[in-house]
């Protein structure tokens, strides 16, 4: 630091410099006191699934960590049996479950051994904040270690329990996921589902499902019947509870969400980014193209969402039916460069330009919002999402970036980057652990608004080497 | 609600409706013993509520229905959304007969269980809401104590908790030790789940709540609206005033949160304590106004002056937020305050104005003017059903910075009119 920036300093201690990326204002000297990420945990935590086979561990597992990485928190899922079958190399039966199989109990253990191994890596030395650890866990022996292993290790532990006994319920879960499964591969469906059923009786006699009384000092919630009845014991912190909301609010009924932008706006054609113009006629085109393919898909009870712009309500508009306008799912705000062209953000901001490049998730536009900010203000939309059943969202390309990120376990990197052409919806549609995409382009011609990456970030970068990948405009 | 006497049934039912009006769900209590108090002018004592006083049993079911026919009249006549129906609610054929009445109504029912049996939270709960009951105003403690003992007994032997099997087909969560457990069966809806969610947030363990706005700006000495500007003289002087106070106050673990804006960041570095930002706490977005003055404002956008003078709570500044959309950004801040313990948020104006609202439970018309000035520190202390406010000037100059309603709001008026109430400013 030169001379006078200390004298500065000396006059006014508490002179504050502005991050250029993400716009937060820090002391200047970045003292250990100050300036504190907003940290949901102060511990890393540990969530360890409980329940028979097939009750949908492995589900809720995934798609609590898809929920917790996209909303910053970073966590980790270790799956058991993924351990046992790098072990195994190749599943025979189900007697390899059975309680009195010695070799087999033996191999089970060192699996969850290792795996929780791999989980104090992940939790204490890689920066990780969340563990799931996914497995059967029914015994309380079995918990019990887990429990003491996080308390050597100064982890919280919270146990997400899943009891089921509908016997429709299990089935189409052991078809929707069993019958793919790697143990599976050699089989029949009809063998692989004996062999499976054979598989969860080997642990019914010694499941010791979570109890009110003997585990009253454990965090847990138990989920029962597939959402319709939760039990939920001391919840200790912040994580804890968002955690538990978010297993409250998810469902398995079959459903459909359908993503697509506005029509094409006049502020598109004119290659200028935010602002809150109208549709161009190729833009009502489009809207009519989307009412005629929503009626073709026949979808049962669709809800319609909007952000409070004019360009999705007018899209909304054209289909005649009733929608929601959420101020949530506006688009980014560009700050001061709300209605410019990328040319002329070069031209004003050609370092906001560069550092937008560097880092375009965590980047905050002067006066606006990064898409960080985004995902912030996304999450109670992402929330009523899995309350619903079918939903057309008509949102914008930095909302709908976002949004798909979630349903596609994109990460922070690859978020900003995804394409979300105009006049194109996807169907998504939730199978197995994840997410089918469809892309459904409604055949009207519209601009691209989609801009790469550049291969040069630096600030110092020529104006040409900043324009590089700017899609084409009026 | 469903529970025994003295398991904290109001506190939940004045709380939760609290809340839901400040998210925007029109919601009111409907308390059964009020109807009671009306209807029995003056209490004797717990013989009114044993089960064998037929003449007794007859007033209050007639309170009953005579609560649950205004629940109709507020649903039909006055747009409410959600009632809340407080009463003990403790036996299958009470909880039956509100069951039939909603159907019949084509109402949903979402049941809210408290089930407590720790002695020491149940006397607590007795010094501290029963005492000042009108049922007790005129005995000495240990008669009152005693009375509402047997009170509770006189419930205790037909009390039928909601039975998870018989009642499977029920929405509703039952609520254990004061939130340590809940049981949560059957949420159809949206708000149901949002009630549930905020009912496991909440605690009862004593607390204390500091807000305060950040130090005066030198935006504020030019009495120009939001920006991103740093600390007067006089607010950095602030800002040792309230490190200094904070000090005094000898706060266990205290939280301190700020916005990302540097005027409450400036404030909170003076604390010398680790602070966390809330981009939610940040000053409400004035769009096409930011950083204008009163006057220019009314020389440039008069129409728009006008309109939010007629209705400031929902009033949205050009490519800007109205107050509306404050409330919905800071639910998380009060959801995370709900959790927390001993709290300070150093934030802004408006934010502040919408936070106080919501724990003094003022209506959306009188959030945009409650007075917040600069330079001055709120502690909340939640009491009984409510919150104590204590407010302390830290005896440092600051300019005005509240604008009051002016008496003409048209669209019409001259500019004398439209800049009445402007504070002074350099």
């Amino acid at each position: 630091m030169l001379d006078n920036e200390d004298h500065l300093l000396e006059n006014h201690p508490r002179e504050l410099t502005q991050n250029p990326l993400k716009k937060i204002w820090m002391p200047h000297k970045n003292s250990h006191i100050g300036h504190r990420r907003v940290c949901m945990t102060n511990c890393p935590t540990l969530i360890v699934t409980v329940g028979l086979p097939a009750r949908g561990k492995t589900y809720i597992s995934k798609k609590l960590t898809r929920y917790l990485n996209w909303i910053g928190v970073p966590t980790k899922e270790f799956n058991v049996g993924d351990y046992r079958r790098e072990c195994l190399k190749i599943y025979k039966s189900f007697e390899f479950f059975r309680p009195d199989n010695e070799e087999g109990v033996k191999i089970r253990r060192q699996c969850a051994m290792s795996a929780l191994n791999d989980v104090r890596q992940y939790l204490s030395v890689e920066g990780g904040q969340v563990a799931v650890f996914d497995a059967t866990n029914t015994t309380r022996d079995r918990r019990g270690t887990i429990m003491k292993f996080a308390e050597q290790n100064g982890f919280k532990v919270f146990f997400v329990e899943s009891v089921c006994e509908d016997p429709e319920v299990i089935a189409q879960n052991i078809v929707q996921v069993k019958l793919g499964n790697p143990d599976y591969m050699n089989c029949s469906s009809e063998e692989a589902i004996e062999d499976f059923m054979e598989r969860i009786k080997c642990y019914e006699t010694s499941y010791q499902p979570l109890d009110e009384d003997l585990d009253s000092d454990v965090s847990y919630i138990k989920i029962m019947d597939v959402g319709r009845r939760y039990l939920v014991n001391r919840v200790v912190d912040h994580i804890q509870s968002r955690i538990v909301y978010y297993l409250m609010n998810i469902h398995i009924t079959p459903r459909s969400i359908y993503l697509c932008r506005h029509g094409e706006s006049d502020l598109n054609i004119k290659g200028r980014i935010g602002g809150d113009s109208g549709l161009s006629s190729r833009g009502k085109e489009f809207a009519k193209h989307l009412r005629s393919f929503l009626e073709e898909q026949k979808i049962k009870d669709l809800k319609i969402w909007t952000s409070q712009m004019k360009r999705t309500i007018q899209t909304a508009e054209c289909l005649g039916v009733p929608y929601e306008q959420w101020k949530s799912l506006n688009e980014i705000d560009a700050g001061v460069c709300e209605e410019m062209m990328y040319e002329e953000i070069q031209e004003h901001f050609p370092l906001e330009f560069a550092l937008r490049d560097q880092d375009k998730y965590r980047y905050r536009y002067p006066k606006g919002e990064s898409y960080e900010d985004l995902v912030q203000r996304l999450e109670p939309v992402i929330m009523e999402l899995e309350r619903q059943e079918n939903v057309l969202v008509i949102c914008h390309q930095a909302v709908m970036r976002c949004l798909l990120a979630y349903f596609l376990d994109k990460t922070s990197h690859e978020l900003p980057y995804l394409k979300c052409p105009l006049h194109t919806v996807l169907k998504l549609t939730p199978v197995a652990y994840g997410c089918k995409v469809e892309s459904v382009y409604l055949g009207v011609e519209s601009v691209n608004t989609h801009r790469d990456r550049p291969e040069n970030v630096n600030v110092q970068r020529s104006t040409e080497d900043a324009l590089q990948t700017v899609p084409a405009h009026l | 609600m469903v529970g025994l006497p003295a398991r904290g049934k109001t506190y939940i039912s004045k709380k939760l409706t609290r809340y839901l009006n400040w998210i925007g769900v029109p919601t009111k209590v409907f308390n059964v013993g009020q109807y009671r108090r009306e209807a029995v002018k003056t209490y004797k004592n717990f013989e009114f509520f044993k089960p064998d006083n037929e003449e007794a049993m007859r007033i209050r079911k007639a309170c009953a229905s005579a609560a649950l026919k205004d629940v109709a009249a507020y649903f039909t006549k006055e747009h409410g959304q959600v009632a809340v129906f407080d009463a003990t609610n403790t036996t299958r054929e009470r909880r039956a007969v509100i069951n039939s009445f909603a159907k019949e109504k084509g109402y949903k029912v979402f049941f809210v269980e408290s089930i407590c049996d720790d002695p020491d939270i149940i006397t607590e709960n007795i010094k501290q809401v029963k005492f000042g009951s009108p049922d007790y105003i005129d005995r000495d403690i240990e008669e009152a104590m005693s009375d509402f003992i047997q009170r509770i007994e006189c419930y205790k032997a037909s009390y039928m908790s909601i039975d998870d099997e018989k009642d499977r087909k029920l929405s509703y969560i039952k609520i254990f030790d004061v939130g340590s457990r809940f049981l949560v069966n059957r949420v159809q809806d949206h708000i149901q789940s949002r009630i549930v969610y905020y009912l496991m947030n909440i605690h009862v363990t004593p607390r204390t709540i500091y807000l305060s706005r950040h130090g005066e700006s030198e935006l504020n000495l030019l009495g120009r609206i939001g920006g991103d500007s740093g600390l007067s003289p006089r607010g950095l002087k602030y800002a040792d005033a309230l490190a200094k106070f904070i000090r005094g106050q000898n706060i266990k673990d205290l939280k301190v949160w700020t916005s990302h804006m540097k005027r409450t960041i400036q404030t909170a570095e003076a604390l010398g304590v680790q602070y966390e930002q809330w981009k939610a706490l940040n000053e409400i977005d004035a769009g096409v106004c930011e950083e204008l003055t009163y006057e220019e404002i009314q020389e440039n956008f008069p129409d728009e002056f006008a309109m939010r003078d007629q209705e400031k709570y929902r009033y949205r500044y050009p490519k800007g937020e109205s107050y509306e959309d404050l409330v919905h950004r800071l639910e998380p801040v009060i959801m995370e305050l709900e959790r927390q313990e001993n709290v300070l948020v150093i934030c802004h104006q408006a934010i502040m104005r919408c936070l106080l609202s919501y724990f003094l439970d003022k209506s959306a018309d009188e959030l945009p003017y409650v007075r917040c000035p600069l330079h001055t520190v709120l502690k909340l202390t939640p009491v009984a059903y409510g919150c104590k406010v204590e407010s302390f000037f830290l005896n440092i100059e600051a300019v005005n910075t509240h604008r009051d309603r002016p008496a003409n709001v048209s669209v019409s008026r001259k500019t004398e009119e439209a800049l009445q109430t402007v504070p002074d400013h350099n």
